[in-house]
């Protein structure tokens, strides 16, 4: 059973993909759908497994690479982390292959999209049950190859095809990392396995490597080489420039792949290699840096955007940021929950969104949009499920994982710590606002769209809204029903078992009442504040912007970042191949190389041949003046 | 050992083409001509086979070693084979015979000329990478040279002639040194047998200029930055099916005669040399890289990408690391699927619209969609892919090279990030994007034959992306060995 988890998807992959042609569209959606259901139906019964049998397992299925001392295997690693992220993984993959059917209704080319999806389940899954670092790099790879061909899934588009393009290389230079923390990790230890690595680390905690005469700690620098990985993986601040480019593609991918599950997967490194991290101050202060630096820049642009799907993937970012903070003040079963919770609310509400874009035929712009909310009704009120949660109202699931968060890093007791749950909470603040914005401006106001008539926006097929349903079930009451089991405080909890790391136990404490409920106070508010803004008194941010036009613009091009990137990177890439190529290869090796050298002969044999004038005076002059050279030579001598 | 499979490796393909030589070339006869071409060519691959079934990958001794006195006292001519030689065999019988069957749609006048080039560029290939002897083996090196200058200066593109130069030129330069090396180790050890010079060592005053030697010719070959120019004019000018031997199989020779000769013969000099080989590595990956991304001609973008992922081979020798090593031959043989597939497939489109300039296409993903699929996996194999055998090489060499040395290793990481962008980069203006230049849509997908070919090549990839097993267990003891033998004859001072 377990192996058919993973196996399922990727056998529906290559029906819908190889044979999509021959069984058709519609047999296509309904063999993958079903194949990667049961799929998920299995991973729930393993969860339930794990939760009540405290059941754990190591399947090997095969040798991969074994070269020396290097041994790798593919294989299949069942533990509560694993556990928790098949359910996420399959489920939501479920429910967007349900969702995907009404989505790409219009689409020529659906096996192929089907076919990519379950291609995707497959490396994600390979990815979260791997029990060494090569098989987990394999899915790494293998999930940003599809997040590549579903980003570019209607490859007309120009922009779509650069957008894949940038998704992948950004992610590579994240790998880059990644793939040097491998390398640094098999260089001390001998093995990329887990269990083994994770045995000896506390051996090494004392070593220092040289590299180009700076002294780095080693676990340092192995937590923060992997972070590297991460944070292209989960477009965290620097590497996040591919994530909001990346909604050029199909909405259902933008749920599954860049809300739910692939961009996780740098928050699911963090937590597998707790063992490690354990063990860096110095990288868990970096990571909490990262993390609250991108969930507030994330959510400060998220403020301005006007395309529905990008303010969603800028929220991603954002609440990415906070399970990264979470990482690293040491709560990593709290920033699980939060990625286990997030992966229901953002699903639904990337599927929403898809709704609404579907209603208004493809129009993404919110200016466009507007006073919808009684022709979409179940839309309306599953989206506003999903902002509710995710804002963290009181008592949905968001409350619970992201106010847990914030305590944590609060009884973290440092600086960083303090920091962080200060952002936390601002940045909990402008969530709230930027996504009650996204409602009022979609579903609230006047009609502004003039290319369809309001008549004509219609809510979509039942086959689009049960996967909303079940989503918003998880939205409503997953944080509520899960919370002792992941976060439990009262010391009972052993869920997690070895599969994470404390070296020094969680803090048990509780932050004072007045911390407690600031945040819910702050969220609450916010919404009479961003109706009032939004909808009552719709000037008033218009004028902000207006008074504030420099700050403004730097929020519109999100802080610039890709322009940055361009003059720094990409630009002089080309220019540097074009100087190698026509300057280097061309006129120095080749002008002093070969051409060169063939020149210089072909002129002295030109010279040479005006030597063989053919007249007897020439000749004569020319011998004279050797037999006096000569004499000459032997006098003197 | 009774039957000389060795010999017979070396000797079908020239049969083959000795019978060719007494057909007559005409329209009427080019099929006959042709079959009989592809009928040596897979008898080879499949005796090549049995050879790999039939031999011990338990032992690094040479198996199935042949020997006959040639010149009294001087030359023996003696072949045979050990983990690390046999996979290169293979990968010749292999790609020859697909060479052989895409000469369809590409050359259409002197066939049978072109497929006795190819099959005897098959004898000496086989003969270099079985060679025990250093003068058989200088002799095939050499020789290996002559058919592949035909192929360009006969069957190429207008500027040929400069592009077979230039490559002959490079080449035999290189070639000279090693000439004069090799009369000097007879002149030192009295024998240019390698197994008797393998035991008895290179007195160490003279490895440093012996090594020298042996590198300006495999560097040219390899090629190695700075003498790397070559490559790509002979491949853009080059018919599809040379540039596929020369990017196959060609290229290989140097990457063994590296670990071969260099590294078996010269170990004291190899050590003081490494530091050269890693800067010239990390410098070919890193420039022809970003060269790459900025050409316009398809063949030669994949040309200097060649000279990149050759970068990574050498780079993965001169650890003297396991994975270092292993990798290195594992991205040969990879890199010899990868580009042959991708030459391939340019020749592909080439056949169709006679233009090799990425600009010209675009959009065609919808009008030949079996052909984008397999152009697309072979770059994702080029750009190491994980689950291609791509991967399982270049992440090997880097392994191996971060045991070695740290920041080369982390140079060279770099240059998987620029792979990436000029691969997909490529196939995006190729395969993806609007349809603006409409003469495209007249395109067919891959006929019968040409999807065979690249399916051949396909699965290999995959399947040793998946599962490399076969390949690290042929070289495992044979390279485990080699470095023992390495470290010993250095602490030994031999």
């Amino acid at each position: 059973m377990e192996i058919s988890i993973l196996a399922l998807p990727l056998i529906a992959s290559i029906i819908s993909g190889f044979f999509g042609r021959f069984i058709g569209d519609r047999s296509s959606e309904i063999i993958t759908s079903l194949l990667v259901s049961i799929s998920a139906i299995f991973s729930c019964l393993v969860f339930y497994e794990v939760i009540v049998n405290q059941y754990q397992e190591n399947i090997i299925i095969a040798t991969w690479i074994s070269s020396g001392s290097l041994y790798v295997n593919w294989s299949m690693n069942i533990d509560p982390l694993s556990a928790v992220m098949l359910v996420v993984v399959t489920s939501v993959s479920a429910l967007v292959h349900i969702y995907s059917i009404g989505y790409m209704s219009h689409d020529p080319h659906k096996p192929r999209f089907m076919a990519y999806l379950s291609l995707f389940t497959f490396a994600m899954l390979m990815l979260v049950t791997s029990d060494n670092f090569i098989q987990l790099f394999f899915g790494w790879e293998g999930v940003g190859l599809c997040s590549y061909f579903l980003i570019g899934f209607w490859f007309k588009k120009e922009s779509a095809n650069k957008a894949a393009i940038k998704a992948f290389v950004v992610n590579r230079v994240g790998d880059f990392g990644f793939a040097l923390g491998i390398f640094l990790i098999f260089y001390l230890f001998g093995t990329v396995n887990y269990s083994e690595v994770f045995n000896q680390i506390s051996k090494i905690t004392d070593k220092n490597l040289l590299f180009i005469g700076i002294t780095f700690n080693a676990v340092d620098l192995i937590c923060l080489l992997l972070f590297i990985g991460a944070m292209g993986k989960s477009a965290q601040i620097l590497l996040h420039t591919w994530l909001p480019d990346a909604m050029e593609g199909p909405t259902p991918v933008s749920a599954l792949i860049h809300a739910a599950t692939m961009v996780t997967a740098g928050v699911f490194l963090v937590v597998r290699c707790s063992p490690i991290y354990e063990y860096s101050e110095l990288a868990l202060n970096i990571i909490t840096v990262v993390g609250m630096s991108t969930a507030f820049f994330a959510a400060t642009v998220a403020l301005v955007q006007n395309d529905i799907k990008k303010i969603i993937a800028y929220s991603t970012c954002s609440q990415l940021g906070y399970m990264f903070f979470a990482t690293g003040v040491g709560a990593y079963n709290v920033a699980m929950f939060h990625l286990f919770t997030h992966a229901f609310f953002k699903a639904l509400l990337f599927l929403g969104s898809g709704s609404v874009i579907h209603a208004f035929k493809d129009e993404q712009n919110i200016n466009y949009m507007g006073g919808v909310w009684k022709k979409l009704p179940y839309t309306y009120s599953l989206m506003i499920i999903g902002t509710l949660a995710l804002t963290g109202f009181p008592f949905l699931s968001g409350f619970y994982s992201k106010d847990a968060i914030i305590e944590f890093a609060y009884l973290r007791g440092n600086t960083a710590g303090y920091y962080a749950a200060g952002i936390g909470i601002f940045t909990a603040f402008l969530t709230s606002i930027y996504s009650w914005r996204l409602i009022f401006k979609t579903f609230h106001g006047e009609y502004n769209n003039k290319e369809i008539k309001i008549d004509e926006t219609h809510e979509s097929p039942i086959v689009m809204l049960i996967p909303l349903v079940l989503l918003s079930v998880g939205a409503l009451f997953a944080g509520f029903l899960f919370k002792e089991l992941f976060i439990g405080y009262e010391g009972l909890n052993n869920f997690w078992g070895d599969s994470i790391f404390f070296l020094k136990p969680l803090s048990t404490d509780h932050p004072p009442l007045w911390f407690l409920l600031l945040t819910p106070i702050l969220v609450i508010l916010s919404i009479p504040l961003a109706y009032y803004l939004f909808l009552k008194n719709k000037n008033l941010p218009d004028q902000i912007a207006n008074i504030n036009k420099p700050l403004y613009n730097f929020l519109l091009n999100k802080w610039y970042f890709d322009e940055l990137y361009d003059v720094l990177f990409v630009k002089p890439s080309k220019k540097l191949g074009l100087f190698l190529w026509k300057f280097f290869d061309l006129k120095i090796i080749d002008g002093f190389g070969p051409d060169g050298i063939s020149l210089l002969i072909k002129k002295f044999s030109l010279k040479a041949n005006k030597f063989q004038s053919g007249y007897i005076y020439q000749y004569a002059f020319v011998m004279l003046l050797g037999f006096s050279a000569l004499l000459t030579f032997l006098i003197v001598k | 050992m009774n039957f000389p499979i060795l010999s017979s490796l070396i000797l079908l393909p020239s049969i083959g083409a000795l019978f060719l030589f007494f057909t007559k070339g005409n329209k009427k006869n080019n099929f006959t001509i042709k079959y009989v071409a592809l009928f040596t060519s897979a008898v080879n691959f499949f005796l090549s086979v049995y050879l790999w079934i039939s031999f011990d990958p338990s032992t690094s001794d040479f198996q199935f070693v042949e020997e006959r006195i040639w010149i009294d006292d001087f030359i023996n001519y003696k072949v045979g084979v050990d983990g690390i030689s046999i996979l290169f065999i293979l990968l010749t019988t292999f790609i020859t015979p697909l060479c052989i069957i895409s000469v369809n749609n590409s050359i259409k006048e002197r066939l049978s000329e072109f497929l006795i080039a190819v099959l005897i560029m098959e004898s000496f290939m086989i003969g270099v990478f079985c060679s025990l002897d250093l003068v058989i083996f200088y002799l095939f090196f050499e020789a290996g040279l002559i058919p592949m200058f035909l192929i360009i200066g006969i069957w190429g593109g207008a500027r040929r002639v400069y592009s077979a130069f230039k490559f002959f030129l490079y080449t035999l330069l290189g070639s000279v040194l090693m000439l004069v090396a090799i009369i000097t180790i007879y002149w030192l050890n009295g024998t240019t047998d390698v197994v008797e010079l393998y035991n008895s060592g290179i007195d160490i005053k003279y490895q440093n200029l012996l090594w020298l030697a042996f590198f300006s010719s495999f560097a040219v070959k390899t090629p190695m930055w700075p003498v790397h120019t070559w490559l790509p004019d002979a491949h853009v000018e080059a018919p599809t099916a040379g540039s596929v031997l020369l990017a196959a199989i060609l290229l290989k020779m140097a990457g063994y005669g590296f670990i071969r000769f260099s590294l078996g013969l010269f170990p004291a000099a190899s050590e003081i040399f490494t530091p050269l080989i890693y800067t010239l590595s990390v410098i070919a990956i890193i420039f022809t890289s970003l060269i790459a991304l900025m050409q316009e001609d398809m063949k030669k973008l994949i040309a200097y990408s060649s000279v990149a992922h050759m970068g990574y081979v050498t780079l993965g020798i001169f650890t003297i690391q396991q994975q270092g090593i292993e990798g290195s031959i594992i991205q040969m043989i990879s890199h010899g699927l990868v580009s042959a597939a991708l030459f391939l497939c340019v020749g592909v489109v080439y056949d169709r619209m006679h233009s090799r300039l990425i600009n010209t296409y675009g959009g065609i993903v919808s009008i030949i969609p079996k052909y984008s699929i397999l152009f697309m996996l072979f770059t994702l194999a080029a750009l190491g892919l994980p689950g291609t055998s791509g991967f399982v090489g270049e992440f090997l060499i880097l392994m191996g090279a971060f045991k070695d040395n740290f920041l080369v290793a982390v140079i060279a990481s770099l240059g998987v990030i620029i792979g990436a962008a000029y691969m997909l980069w490529l196939y995006k203006r190729v395969v993806f994007g609007k349809l603006v230049n409409t003469d495209l849509k007249q395109m067919f997908d891959l006929n019968r034959s040409e999807l065979f070919i690249l399916s051949c090549l396909a699965l290999p990839i995959l399947f040793f992306g998946f599962y490399p097993d076969p390949l690290i267990n042929t070289i495992e003891v044979s390279i485990s060995d080699l470095i023992d033998q390495y470290n010993f004859k250095l602490a030994s001072q031999i």
